[in-house]
């Protein structure tokens, strides 16, 4: 009994205390979800004790109130109890729940931890990458890209020998180029058509390969178990492949070949990360060499275009230098040249004039022509420098083109007429009068061309012919290039010279237009000449847009030469380039020579007047002058035409046309100087013709006469009236 | 004197000059040239002769006066005379010059004064003809008329 009691004071006690202990547990604790429970747990304790306790006193006889209290605790404690049992039915299984969940929880928190370590270890191995992939582009320098790809990957993948294998320059072998703890490698090679190799070489991943494969037997056969290799191809890009706007092709890719071996002693494997490190670096490696080849190219190819400019620079300023001193030269033989010519020849042809004997007149005529001949060497020369220079620019104007051949004809009929040679000119009836075009230069070409017939030629006739090139005779086939375009106001002069002279061989026509070059026969040889007269011809007809050729059957056998030039068509009433009229009937309007700026010389006071008012009558600005000083004194380049009354006493006419002609060096700048006489004999003609004037009026002059012999004048530049 | 009859006088009397020899062709080309830029052209050239001449002559007679004379100077004044009178077409005067100068080649001094004299009487004989010649002119042009070529 007495243990009854007491175990039931125990069991109350630890009933009360146990609530107790949660409710303070729980109190301490924040999280616990069931608080309810607790509290309905707590109080089925506490009664279930309240029940023990109040057992206690039912041991013995008890009062009504205690079985009352006991009644009452027991009806208590087990509503509560039953409660808290449903309760418990629910909550069991979620505590229970609590425990896989937690289970759970720690298998994640351990994988977790693992896939953390990857990560780890990957973004290491991101970083030496990296930090590789940073060395190896930090240079460009082939070896140290190399020899730090080495390196670095032996320190990060903590390998034993990493080595590096090139191809040969056949790309038949495979040498060992670099190796990471040997210091200088030696030079093994290796063919490069090993199963093995071309594995590695045919995929882009790193390949694990046997360690007794020849490429990984570098190390001396140790004793120890060599470690796992793993080889891997690096792409090279061969210099000439690499094209602007080309991708290099893969079929002709070159590998080099890199070998990694772990140490031998460990039990190290090759991992997943660590192959496609390898890789990734094998493909930087590849990069960076690219680039550090582009680099050397381009630094080459600027050094070679340095180079080339200094040298170019060089040959510029020399032919700068060449040219200004051919120009210096050129100015100073020019006026150098000129000035003793100059000198010899008037002097030679003054000398003439005066008392000779026979020998003395041969020398002075020989002195004359040679120096002639020289002065249109120099000229010819001179002319010539410039035409290459293409400074050269036709002079155009407007003038007769038959008055242009029958002038070629009187300058020529003398010498030919010497060698007993015919000359006739046979001009076209469709050849236009006028023509546009420089007349001094289609002169002298015409001039040597027939020149040269001459010259060649010891008997027979020379027939010069001159039309109007139809289209169709335009082209000639021995000249594609020459497209001649007829036009509306412009046409293709054609001139024929044909002599029956020694001819020309036809391998030597090529050589006819070339500069200083000549026939290698003597006849020719003898006849004088620079060789540079149809040279300069060609020039002048080019420049005339024309074409110039030489025919010949062969030696013997006379030659024709012919020529076709561009010249235009006047327009025949606005033509003013040198106050060039067409000839007016005589009822034309007054002012036939509008503004044209006349000088009048005349001691006479009333002639003078008179000669005047004819010339304003004819529109003429007229200067007036009565002395031959005062005429020297006023003449200058804007008077065109300058008419002089020569009193036959004196000799001032003649006098004055001299010193006019002194005065005024280019001949073109030259007034026409005109004497007007009253004096009727030939003597006096002859000797204004020979003083240098051009023209000759026998006083009295009519208005009608005045005009015509202005306009005749003016278009001929010379007029000498019948005597 | 109306003007028609005026003006027909005028070419009569032009006509007339030109018959007895007193002008010639040059005169008719001065009149040419005379337009409306140039009014007076031929009343300024004859002016320009009659002083031109009238100078002339006065050296010729001192120069013939003279103990020794200078022929060439002589000549040159009447190829100067020849010249002007040429000019405007005072014939007859032309002509007589041309004889003075051979007198003068020859240095024939009776021939020169002779034909001094012969000089002298022409130029006053043109003179007079062509004053009154223009005063006619002048006529026909205060009346309002315009002068007949």
């Amino acid at each position: 009994m007495k243990y009854q009691y007491i175990s039931d004071f125990f069991i109350a006690l630890a009933y009360f205390s146990i609530p107790l202990e949660l409710i303070y547990f729980v109190k301490k604790s924040a999280v616990f979800p069931y608080r309810w429970v607790l509290v309905q747990f707590g109080a089925f304790i506490v009664l279930c004790g309240a029940t023990h306790l109040i057992n206690l006193w039912t041991f013995t006889m008890h009062s009504r109130t205690v079985a009352m209290v006991m009644t009452t605790a027991k009806v208590f404690t087990a509503a509560v109890s039953c409660i808290t049992a449903l309760m418990l039915v629910h909550i069991i299984p979620d505590l229970l729940s609590v425990k896989t969940r937690e289970l759970f929880l720690k298998n994640k928190a351990a994988e977790l931890d693992r896939e953390m370590g990857l990560i780890r270890t990957q973004e290491e191995t991101g970083r030496h990458v990296r930090m590789l992939t940073h060395e190896i582009r930090s240079t460009l320098d082939r070896h140290t890209i190399l020899k730090t790809t080495l390196v670095e990957l032996g320190r990060t993948l903590a390998l034993e020998e990493c080595a590096l294998w090139m191809p040969t320059r056949t790309g038949l072998e495979l040498q060992l180029s670099y190796t990471l703890r040997q210091q200088n490698p030696v030079g093994y090679t290796v063919p490069i058509h090993h199963p093995m190799i071309n594995q590695v070489f045919s995929s882009s991943h790193a390949i694990k390969i046997s360690p007794n494969c020849p490429v990984a037997r570098i190390r001396p056969a140790g004793k120890y178990m060599p470690g796992e290799v793993v080889a891997v191809r690096v792409p090279l890009l061969h210099l000439s492949n690499f094209q602007i706007n080309d991708w290099p092709e893969l079929s002709t890719k070159r590998y080099a070949l890199m070998v990694l071996m772990l140490p031998s002693d460990s039990a190290r494997q090759w991992h997943v990360h660590e192959l496609e490190l390898v890789e990734v670096v094998a493909d930087q490696v590849a990069v960076a060499l690219s680039h550090a080849a582009i680099l050397e190219e381009s630094m080459r190819a600027r050094d070679l275009l340095m180079e080339q400019n200094v040298a170019l620079d060089l040959a510029r300023r020399e032919a700068e230098t060449a040219i200004r001193a051919r120009n210096d030269f050129l100015a100073v033989m020019n006026h150098e040249m000129r000035t003793p010519m100059h000198a010899i020849i008037a002097l030679s042809s003054l000398l003439q004039e005066t008392e000779l004997t026979p020998e003395q007149r041969l020398m002075v005529e020989t002195i004359l022509k040679s120096s002639n001949l020289l002065a249109t060497l120099i000229n010819d020369v001179l002319d010539l420098s410039r035409l290459e220079d293409g400074s050269l620019q036709l002079d155009l104007g407007t003038f007769n083109l038959y008055a242009l051949f029958r002038e070629v004809l009187n300058l020529i009929k003398p010498i030919a007429s010497v060698k007993k040679l015919h000359v006739s000119l046979n001009l076209a009836p469709d050849l236009p009068e006028y023509a546009v075009g420089d007349e001094k230069r289609l002169m002298q070409t015409i001039l040597n061309v027939v020149g040269n017939a001459v010259k060649f030629s010891k008997d027979g006739s020379i027939l010069i012919s001159a039309f109007v090139a139809k289209a169709e005779l335009l082209r000639d086939p021995r000249t594609p290039e020459f497209f001649p375009v007829p036009g509306d106001n412009h046409f293709y002069l054609r001139v024929q010279v044909k002599d029956s002279g020694i001819g020309v061989s036809s391998q030597d026509i090529p050589k006819l237009f070339t500069k200083f070059a000549q026939i290698q026969s003597t006849a020719i040889r003898n006849s004088g000449g620079s060789g540079l007269g149809l040279a300069i011809c060609k020039r002048f007809v080019n420049l005339m847009e024309g074409h110039i050729w030489i025919e010949s059957e062969g030696l013997g056998k006379g030659c024709t030469a012919i020529f076709m030039v561009k010249l235009g068509i006047p327009e025949r009433l606005n033509d003013s380039k040198l106050a060039l009229m067409p000839k007016v009937p005589p009822n034309h309007g007054p002012t036939a020579f509008p503004g044209l700026k006349v000088l009048v010389m005349d001691e006479n006071g009333v002639s003078r007047m008179v000669t005047k008012g004819l010339l304003v009558h004819l529109g003429c600005d007229v200067t007036m002058v009565s002395s031959s000083e005062e005429c020297l004194r006023v003449v200058s380049h804007e008077h065109k035409v300058v008419f002089m009354d020569v009193c036959v006493p004196g000799m001032d006419g003649y006098e004055i046309a001299i010193r006019i002609q002194e005065k005024f060096t280019k001949r073109h700048e030259r007034p026409i100087i005109v004497a007007l006489t009253g004096n009727t004999d030939k003597a006096t003609k002859e000797k204004f013709m020979r003083v240098g004037m051009d023209g000759l009026i026998l006083k009295p002059v009519s208005l009608d006469k005045m005009r015509s012999v202005l306009s005749d004048l003016l278009e001929h530049r010379v007029l000498f009236e019948a005597i | 004197m109306d003007l028609v009859q005026l003006q027909r006088q005028l070419v009569e009397y032009r006509t007339s000059l030109y018959h007895e020899g007193f002008l010639d062709e040059q005169f008719t080309q001065l009149q040419e040239l005379q337009d409306e830029n140039n009014p007076d052209f031929v009343v300024e050239v004859v002016s320009l002769f009659f002083e031109d001449s009238e100078r002339l002559l006065n050296e010729l007679t001192k120069a013939l006066e003279q103990q020794s004379i200078d022929f060439k100077r002589v000549d040159a004044h009447v190829h100067q005379l020849k010249g002007s009178s040429s000019s405007i077409g005072a014939q007859r005067v032309q002509k007589v010059c041309i004889a003075f100068r051979n007198y003068c080649e020859e240095q024939n001094v009776e021939g020169c004064l002779k034909c001094l004299q012969q000089v002298r009487h022409e130029y006053s004989l043109v003179k007079t003809k062509l004053e009154s010649m223009f005063q006619l002119e002048q006529q026909i042009l205060s009346a309002g008329g315009s002068i007949p070529m």
